[in-house]
């Protein structure tokens, strides 16, 4: 089978000009220019979103507090009949025990802007008080519609612009990679089923972080920072990327002739925004001070269900909630979260590139995911994002990544009633994800580029052996093959009634942590490779 | 000047199931969609074709939904029912599962079209073997990513992926040459469906002058293994009926005339400027001060019957819409008797599906599958096929629109409709780029692929009739004449066809 791929490969380079591509089943589409199948895959990727919109969302039909869906539609009602000032603050007409704001402003400014659009066609499903757990046909749909269209206003024009500029900028030749990295991006099946499926507006922080970080790339790092800080005030989860970001940026300015200077454009840039964002509650000290409490909402304990992060999984063995109290639990996680940090950040402080800060964005989060606070299994997502735009430089590991990352929402999805989209969604993203002639159905192509860079590090190499033998693979994705069944079919003993969720977490995080080891040595061997080329380059 | 793929070739049964993985994924997530009332027709055909025995099957009347297809559509359901007793003995009762709608019930019957889709796919795939790379993926993306299947089949629910899946069979291998297996195929194809009949004299024309000639004794001899082949396929499904006696009731079921001309929505054919036309002369004879009474039974209410809907034009019968469609019919038969060949045939088929639906009883606008699936064939022969083809999908795929009346769906649809139209534009302009070789230097017509102002402004009047539709009518007129924005589609779309079929029939008789 295999030689008969390889002879194939062969032929394949021979007449390249007349049949090379013809074994690619879009390459009629490719042929016309990036910009069709720019525009086919997003009206695809779409379509597909209003599919998944049809499915049940989560909490649905369960009062009294139904779920994320209640949430969202409660603050566009809280939004749209309060004054600002009184969002974040508990009153006779803001119950904040009943999906209080715990969101930034920008998210409050996003809930005004939805509740204003429901408002016009459906003005039950906002009204004050009376509309909790209001539930409707035409409502259902607005909501809906209100995510799509985030999702084509922020996220696909960020998608697609960074898949553009990534192209060009890194020159990786072939239409058909770059329109299978853009369906890579738009096509991610977590992003959609947490969106489309679960409610969320997620598409919206990531979209700014994409944009954010296609103008990292471009240089325009002034426009980058003030939508990274517009992303960070829409859910401060964007903060996983903060260290990458931060250090990204200071390296660039430390190589700058007077960086003094461009640390202060750079910093003023982002008091601007802060400022402009935080108006409303600028006026005191109490008031800006309500909303950051809301942000950080410590007393729910430093994990929350079944998170396949360090903490959750550890208090299988130390039970951390019992010993410790929340204060000193949030200095653990804080120093764990920030010297996991430390080398990606030093690496990018001391030689940012543009390939680097893609990993360093990676690392962050995922050091974030695996020890920072208050952690949620929807938090995956974020990791995910840069894997995602590096997807043809780790083609595998993202396949790997993205099935462990569905792995660790299936519980979630469980509950949601999210399984038919998604399986629908996991098999689309291997059917394109494996299309013929495509990257991903070439990985040895890529097995040959690992070779070339096993030559940089001996670490490097054992922990590449480790992640992705191909025993420990196949082995592995047998066992969450057999996981899903008995998940789906079988009830856990009365005894452990969580068994099966322990067991995907347990799974998922000793994959995570595999991916922060071998992502981190990677990008160190990326600045080794650097500088190793700029000291030939110096010498010639 | 085509490269010729190896016929079979592993690649192309990789890239084929690639293209058919991406539709199933959408159609899997389409499950909870809104589906017509054909859901519960097909639910309780699998509960007669389970829970009875054969005798009783066309008698029952436990639902209003009686069966009324032919039989061998029955034996289908009743094998699938095997599998749906298994899943939930509650789909299959005959009087438990009557508009049962849980999921178990839903996902059965939505899973087993996609599943049955697979039939679909190897008619593609028989049909396309011998095209080069590029044609072949073409006429996959307009088969196997068909918007119309995709609402008629797994949103508004019927099986029709794999009806046409034994048409296309039938199709290739009558154009390949094997008449008598095309012919059995077709015969087949007949005892699944009736509706399929109206290219019935086509074939029949065409295998009685391709397959039995060669002189009056081969001839003859060739004749009658075909009549054993049919008379055979024919006994196989309507035999245990004969035995029973029970063949007119059968066919009294299968043909139900008392359903009127029009259906509740006007399928966009001839009938629509008929209707148009009697009501226009109406109004002026009114306005001239004749007493002209209202008919009984008015189009617009949704109301049909027996009693003449015409104010002023004569009554239509269902013989007049018979004749009618054998004399749109009849300069392809005529062709065809002439010069039987086998690269015309699927287009004749589509021809002759045309006139069903220009001019048939009580036609239903599902039919324009009939016309845009076979067509889907020879779209890539040639750029004035390719031309037709793109308006006649869009209309076609644009008529059925309606069947989809809910704000949940209205997106899917014109999201549908609209990648399906960009991804035909660039299909043809790879398969008819702008700078061909030269060849369109020398020659004064131009080559490559792109639309006439006529076509352009058609296409453009779709989405104004649309957005009136949807948008401006309920803004301007609110709720006064509620039935103009679907009178306006199957006018609309009535045009199209109307087009269509005359281009159809010059192209047939100018072929040679």
């Amino acid at each position: 089978m295999k030689k008969k791929g390889e002879m194939k490969k062969v032929k394949k380079v021979k007449d390249k000009v007349h049949d090379g591509e013809h074994d690619d089943p879009w390459w009629w589409l490719i042929l016309n220019g990036i910009k069709p199948s720019f525009l086919c895959i997003s009206i695809f990727a779409l379509l597909v979103r209003f599919a998944v919109g049809l499915h049940p969302y989560s909490g649905a039909n369960t009062p009294p507090k139904f779920g994320d869906y209640e949430a969202q539609r409660h603050w566009m009602e809280i939004t749209l009949n309060l004054p600002p000032k009184d969002w974040y603050r508990n009153s006779s007409v803001n119950d904040l025990s009943y999906w209080g704001l715990d969101y930034p402003p920008l998210t409050a400014y996003q809930s005004y802007i939805h509740g204003v659009f429901l408002k016009t066609f459906d003005p039950d499903s906002v009204a004050l008080f009376t509309s909790r757990g209001y539930e409707s046909y035409i409502g259902n749909l607005l909501m809906r519609w209100t995510v799509l269209s985030s999702d084509v206003l922020i996220f696909f024009p960020a998608a697609l612009y960074f898949v553009f500029l990534y192209s060009i900028r890194l020159g990786t030749g072939r239409n058909s990679d770059v329109a299978w990295h853009i369906s890579m991006v738009l096509l991610n099946p977590c992003l959609i089923l947490i969106d489309h499926g679960h409610f969320q507006y997620n598409c919206i922080s990531l979209g700014l972080t994409m944009a954010a970080i296609a103008a990292a790339l471009s240089q325009k790092d002034l426009v980058a920072s003030v939508l990274y800080c517009l992303a960070l005030n829409h859910k401060q989860m964007s903060a996983y990327f903060a260290p990458a970001f931060f250090s990204y940026l200071l390296g660039k300015c430390l190589k700058n002739k007077n960086p003094l200077v461009e640390v202060t454009k750079l910093g003023l840039m982002v008091i601007g925004t802060f400022a402009v964002v935080w108006w409303p509650y600028l006026q005191s000290k109490e008031a800006a001070l309500a909303v950051l409490s809301r942000l950080a909402p410590f007393e729910r304990g430093i994990y929350e269900d079944y998170v396949a992060n360090f903490w959750c999984t550890s208090s299988v063995l130390v039970k951390w909630k019992k010993l410790y109290t929340t204060q000193s639990l949030r200095i653990f996680s804080l120093t764990a979260t920030l010297l996991t940090c430390l080398p990606s950040m030093v690496q990018q402080v001391h030689a940012p590139s543009s390939k680097g800060f893609l990993y360093a964005l990676l690392n962050s989060s995922f050091s974030f995911y695996l020890f920072s606070y208050q952690v949620h299994e929807k938090s995956i997502l974020l990791p995910l994002l840069p894997l995602t735009l590096l997807a043809l430089e780790e083609r595998r590991l993202l396949l790997w990544l993205t099935h462990f990352a569905m792995f660790s929402l299936l519980p979630l999805l469980h509950r949601d009633k999210l399984i038919l989209p998604y399986m629908a969604l996991y098999s689309l993203f291997i059917v394109v994800y494996f299309a013929p002639g495509g990257p991903g159905g070439r990985c040895n192509e890529s097995k040959t580029l690992d070779h070339s860079q096993k030559k940089t590090g001996r670490g490097m190499e054992f922990i590449s052996f480790i992640t992705f033998h191909p025993l420990l693979m196949g082995f592995l994705g047998l066992c969450s093959l057999i996981l899903h069944v008995i998940y789906l079919t079988m009830h856990p003993p009365n005894s452990y009634p969580f068994l099966f969720e322990a067991v995907i977490m347990l799974i998922c995080f000793s994959q995570f942590v595999l991916f922060t080891l071998y992502f981190n040595s990677k990008q160190w061997m990326l600045s080794k490779h650097l500088t190793s080329k700029d000291n030939q380059k110096k010498l010639i | 000047m085509e490269l010729r793929e190896s016929p079979r070739s592993p690649a192309g049964v990789k890239q084929l199931f690639w293209f058919f993985g991406i539709a199933t994924t959408v159609k899997l997530l389409l499950i909870p969609a809104y589906h017509s009332t054909d859901l519960e027709v097909h639910r309780h055909w699998l509960a007669i074709a389970h829970s009875l025995p054969l005798s009783q099957w066309y008698y029952d009347e436990t639902s209003e939904w009686t069966l009324d297809y032919p039989p061998f559509f029955a034996y289908f359901e009743r094998f699938l029912s095997i599998f749906a007793n298994l899943i939930d003995p509650r789909i299959v009762h005959l009087h438990h599962g009557l508009n049962y709608k849980a999921d178990s019930a839903i996902y059965f019957q939505r899973i087993s079209v996609i599943i049955s889709d697979l039939f679909l796919l190897y008619g593609v795939h028989i049909s396309t073997r011998n095209l080069a790379s590029l044609k072949r993926y073409l006429v996959w993306v307009f088969v196997i990513w068909s918007p119309g299947l995709l609402i008629v089949d797994h949103l508004h629910f019927q099986y029709n992926g794999f009806l046409f899946g034994w048409l296309l069979l039938s199709i290739s291998f009558i154009a390949q040459g094997r008449d008598l297996m095309g012919g059995f195929l077709f015969a087949v194809l007949l005892c699944f469906k009736h509706l399929f009949a109206v290219a019935a004299p086509v074939y029949f024309v065409y295998l009685l002058r391709h397959y039995c000639r060669g002189g009056l004794v081969r001839g003859f001899a060739r004749l009658s293994v075909l009549g054993a082949v049919v008379v055979a396929v024919f006994a196989a499904a309507y035999g245990p009926f004969v035995y029973y006696g029970q063949i007119q009731q059968v066919i009294r079921r299968m043909f139900p005339f008392g359903r009127g001309l029009c259906h509740a929505y006007w399928a966009p054919n001839f009938w629509v400027f008929y209707i148009m036309l009697d009501k226009g002369i109406a109004f002026l004879l009114r306005k001239f001060g004749f007493n002209i009474p209202a008919p009984v039974a008015s189009f617009t209410g949704g109301l049909v019957g027996d009693a003449s809907p015409f104010a002023v034009l004569p009554q239509i019968t269902p013989m007049t819409t018979f004749i009618m469609v054998l004399l749109a019919l009849s300069p392809c038969l005529f062709k065809t008797w002439r010069d039987p060949r086998p690269r015309l045939i699927a287009r004749s088929v589509a021809y002759a599906y045309t006139c069903g639906f220009l001019f048939g009883w009580h036609v239903h606008e599902k039919a324009s599958l009939h016309i845009s699936i076979p067509l889907a064939l020879v779209a890539v022969e040639s750029l004035e096929d390719a031309k037709h083809f793109f308006l006649l999908s869009v209309v076609s795929c644009y008529s059925l629109f309606p069947l989809l009346f809910e704000a949940q769906e209205y997106p899917i649809k014109v999201l549908l409709l609209l990648l399906h139209t960009i991804l035909m534009w660039f299909c043809f302009c790879t398969l008819f780029p702008k700078n061909s070789k030269g060849s369109s230097r020398t020659s004064a017509v131009e080559q490559w692929f792109k639309l006439g102002w006529v076509a352009k402004s058609y296409l453009l009047g779709v989405v104004v009739v649309e957005i009136w539709g949807q948008f401006l009518h309920p803004y301007l007129l609110g709720d006064k004449l509620p039935f103009l924005p679907l009178m306006l589609i199957s006018m609309y779309c009535a045009i199209g066809i109307l087009y269509s079929w005359i281009w159809q029939l010059k192209r047939i008789i100018m072929l040679s």
